[in-house]
């Protein structure tokens, strides 16, 4: 970690839930206590179950969700950001760093635009181009890139299926030349062949024009074979960091080993061998003490009930948040005790 | 032999848009059993939804069907039911929310945003229930906290839009398996998911098949779900059904060079170094499709005078498994002659 783009240090991000007359107002930590830095370049994976705050992670480090408390450090090599302190002039500027990949390919794209449109406008709200024939040059070019035609672009979203709004999603957000994107759910969308294309891109993407990625999937086995480092989110809170082979090599938290065998065996034999997570995970305005993850942890004692473990260096560059890291080893019964996926001639 | 649930016949789906017919679908057949878990595959694009949507004729309003094409709901105790014949909206009810639910691809389409989750399942349970009002919240809550939603009694009272993405996947399910359909049509359901939840949605849907005979048509682009869920599969190309069998026979030995493509650009856990291969080249415009077998543009095995100009049969295989392939087609042949 010697070059980040992004630093974040103990970031928490806290929304008001409940509403109306009668019902009580209420908090939650959708976002709690988070340090992490993603290197230049990176390729970064932000794994957890549905509600664990990933999308709001995701978007406290494009200051689209306030930072409540904690400090964000955006750096390239033309300037500094902090993000709790941005002027208006570097708000806007911001902007065109980093960028969001939508989760929802369908809500994200306006009906009534045509794809070129949809793909030009940040170019002419930022002001980024002076002449239409600049705009149309760079909107062809990143089109190109992700595998939009000249046909493609002239129409409308409707007519296009899930996976070919991503690829429109993409060029928007990349149309811009940001150095920092957020890259949510982008490939869920997306059946496997296109899938495994749309991968290729974001990685070509990164590799050619150096943008650091944070991307934020649910599907371990993408991010096992398309990140560098990985990060694991329970109830708002990293359970576990570490480049992504020794993740998957050897889990140091229970969590990420129960994530790894839910994954389904393409197997129709190998059923239900899974270390299924029991109950589910519990609301983040009401966390269990201790350890947020003691309720649903087959291996949770007395401490975990009592002392919330702090995140640790527990080898090189691996994290855990776990009292007992060193004496279970996780692995057993996760991705490498058994042989997922099928073994094809 | 048991009736089928639904007895898709020769469907062609066209749609009329500025730059011409587009043809979505084409002669796709297929039939769901009572109880029975059928998964429909492939790229985007190929016409899974349309397909999907076209069992309860929810597609836009230039959709063309053609005259061949039916689609037949079986009915207790009388004729089937030919959903392409329906008109009016309020024949359509039967199979709408009805007979067949359908969980969306579009997971924020299926709500209104004015009023609460609560509220929308509560509504639709009273139109096609006779449940009461306080029956059909208590059973509401009980679908969302089964489905996985925590602090289910709270979330009721919510709007879609205060979900996570995942949260608002589940609470349609929810809302979708609330009014117990015979058909249930799940659209990528558990793609917003995470693993854990998906697990969970899975082990759902087979209790609801085994404990009300529920039948399943799952759309996903995941073939570890369909390996884990399904009974049959059936692959799309271009709008044509390539492939179709069981689903140990699709996935274990695949014999469409389309399925071999997609289990081959499959990310697989237990081998981090293998590169992730896309099927080559590009899906083409459905407004230009290739004559002959509509695969024959990216097929690393056509036969060239052959696949692109002839549009492929089905050849039979064993235990009534069905593929469109000249390649496969010629290996029978030849396998009967020696
Ligand atoms: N604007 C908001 N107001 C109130 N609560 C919110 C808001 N946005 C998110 N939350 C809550 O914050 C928590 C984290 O949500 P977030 O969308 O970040 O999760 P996620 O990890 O991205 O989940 P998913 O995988 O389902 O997308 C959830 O409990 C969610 O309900
Ligand atoms: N109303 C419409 N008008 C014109 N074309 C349409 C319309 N609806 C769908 N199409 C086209 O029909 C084809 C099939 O679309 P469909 O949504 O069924 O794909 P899909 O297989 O579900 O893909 P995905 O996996 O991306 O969801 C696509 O080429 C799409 O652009
Ligand atoms: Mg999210
Ligand atoms: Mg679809």
């Amino acid at each position: 970690m010697t070059d980040p783009v992004i630093t974040a240090t103990n970031l928490t991000v806290r929304y008001t839930i409940g509403h109306g007359l009668l019902t009580k107002k209420a908090y939650l930590n959708a976002v709690d206590d988070v340090s992490l830095s993603i290197d230049k370049g990176s390729f970064f994976g932000l794994v957890g179950e549905s509600g664990s705050g990933k999308t709001t992670l995701g978007r406290a480090l494009l200051r689209a969700a306030p930072i409540t408390a904690g400090e964000v450090i955006y750096r390239d090599d033309e300037v500094r950001y902090d993000l709790r302190a941005l002027s208006k002039q570097q708000m806007k500027d911001y902007r065109k760093r980093a960028q969001l990949i939508f989760q929802d390919p369908y809500a994200a794209l306006s009906p009534r635009m045509t794809v070129r449109d949809i793909i030009a406008e940040p170019l002419e709200v930022m002001g980024l181009t002076r002449t239409r024939e600049e705009t149309d040059a760079r909107v062809r070019e990143i089109a190109a890139k992700c595998r939009l035609n000249l046909e493609h672009l002239r129409r409308f979203p409707h007519a296009f299926s899930g996976g070919q709004r991503q690829r429109i999603s993409i060029a928007r957000a990349l149309v811009s030349g940001p150095r920092f994107v957020v890259a949510d759910e982008s490939v869920a969308a997306l059946d496997v062949s296109i899938q495994a294309d749309v991968l290729n891109l974001l990685k070509a993407i990164q590799r050619d024009m150096g943008i650091s990625f944070l991307f934020i999937s649910h599907d371990l086995s993408v991010v096992a074979h398309v990140c560098d480092h990985v990060a694991v989110m329970y109830l708002g809170q990293l359970v576990e960091t570490a480049p992504t082979r020794a993740l998957f090599a050897r889990p140091r938290h229970p969590y990420t080993s129960a994530l790894l065998s839910a994954i389904p065996s393409l197997d129709p034999d190998d059923a239900g061998n899974a270390q299924k997570l029991e109950g589910e995970i519990p609301s983040p305005a009401d966390p269990p003490p201790g350890c947020k993850f003691n309720s649903r942890c087959p291996f949770a004692r007395e401490r975990c009930r009592l002392e919330a473990p702090a995140l640790r260096e527990l080898a090189p560059d691996h994290f855990g948040a776990c009292h007992f890291s060193e004496e279970f080893d996780f692995s057993r019964g996760g991705a490498t005790g058994s042989a997922k996926g099928l073994q094809q001639a | 032999m048991t009736t089928p649930l639904i007895s898709v016949k020769d469907l062609t789906i066209r749609f009329r848009t500025d730059e011409g017919l587009i043809t979505a679908v084409e002669d796709v057949s297929f039939d769901i059993l009572p109880g029975q878990v059928m998964g429909l595959v492939g790229e985007s694009g190929s016409g899974k939804s349309v397909t999907a949507k076209a069992l309860m004729q929810l597609n836009a309003g230039n959709t063309r069907y053609d005259p061949a094409s039916k689609i037949l709901l079986d009915r207790p105790e009388r004729e089937p039911l030919d959903v392409l014949s329906l008109k009016r909206d309020r024949d359509l009810r039967v199979v709408r929310g009805g007979a067949i639910s359908m969980i969306f691809q579009e997971p924020m389409a299926s709500f209104a945003p004015a009023i609460t989750v609560g509220e929308q399942m509560v509504e639709q349970l009273l139109i096609h229930t006779a449940m009461s009002r306080v029956q059909a919240k208590a059973l509401s809550i009980e679908m969302l906290d089964r489905v996985g939603i925590p602090d289910a009694g709270r979330r009721f009272g919510q709007y879609a839009f205060e979900f996570s993405g995942g949260m608002r996947q589940r609470a349609m399910i929810a809302m979708a398996l609330s009014t117990k359909p015979r058909l249930l049509i799940a659209d990528e359901p558990t793609t917003a998911l995470d693993v854990t939840i998906q697990a969970q949605v899975i082990d759902l849907m087979k209790d609801l098949v085994s404990d009300f005979g529920m039948a399943i048509l799952f759309i996903t682009h995941d073939l570890g779900v369909i390996a884990q869920t399904a009974d049959k599969v059936a692959v799309m190309y271009l709008g044509r059904i390539v492939e179709k069998g069981t689903v140990r026979q699709v996935i274990k030995t695949p014999l469409h060079p389309y399925t071999q493509g997609l289990l081959n650009a499959l990310p697989k856990i237990n081998d981090l170094e293998a590169e992730l291969t896309p099927v080559p080249g590009d899906i083409p415009s459905p407004l230009d499709r290739p004559p002959g077998c509509v695969f024959n543009t990216r097929c690393p095995v056509a036969i060239a005078g052959v696949c692109t100009t002839q549009v492929p049969r089905y050849s039979e295989g064993e235990g009534g498994r069905k593929v469109a392939c000249h390649l496969v087609e010629r290996h029978q042949a030849e396998a009967v002659a020696t």
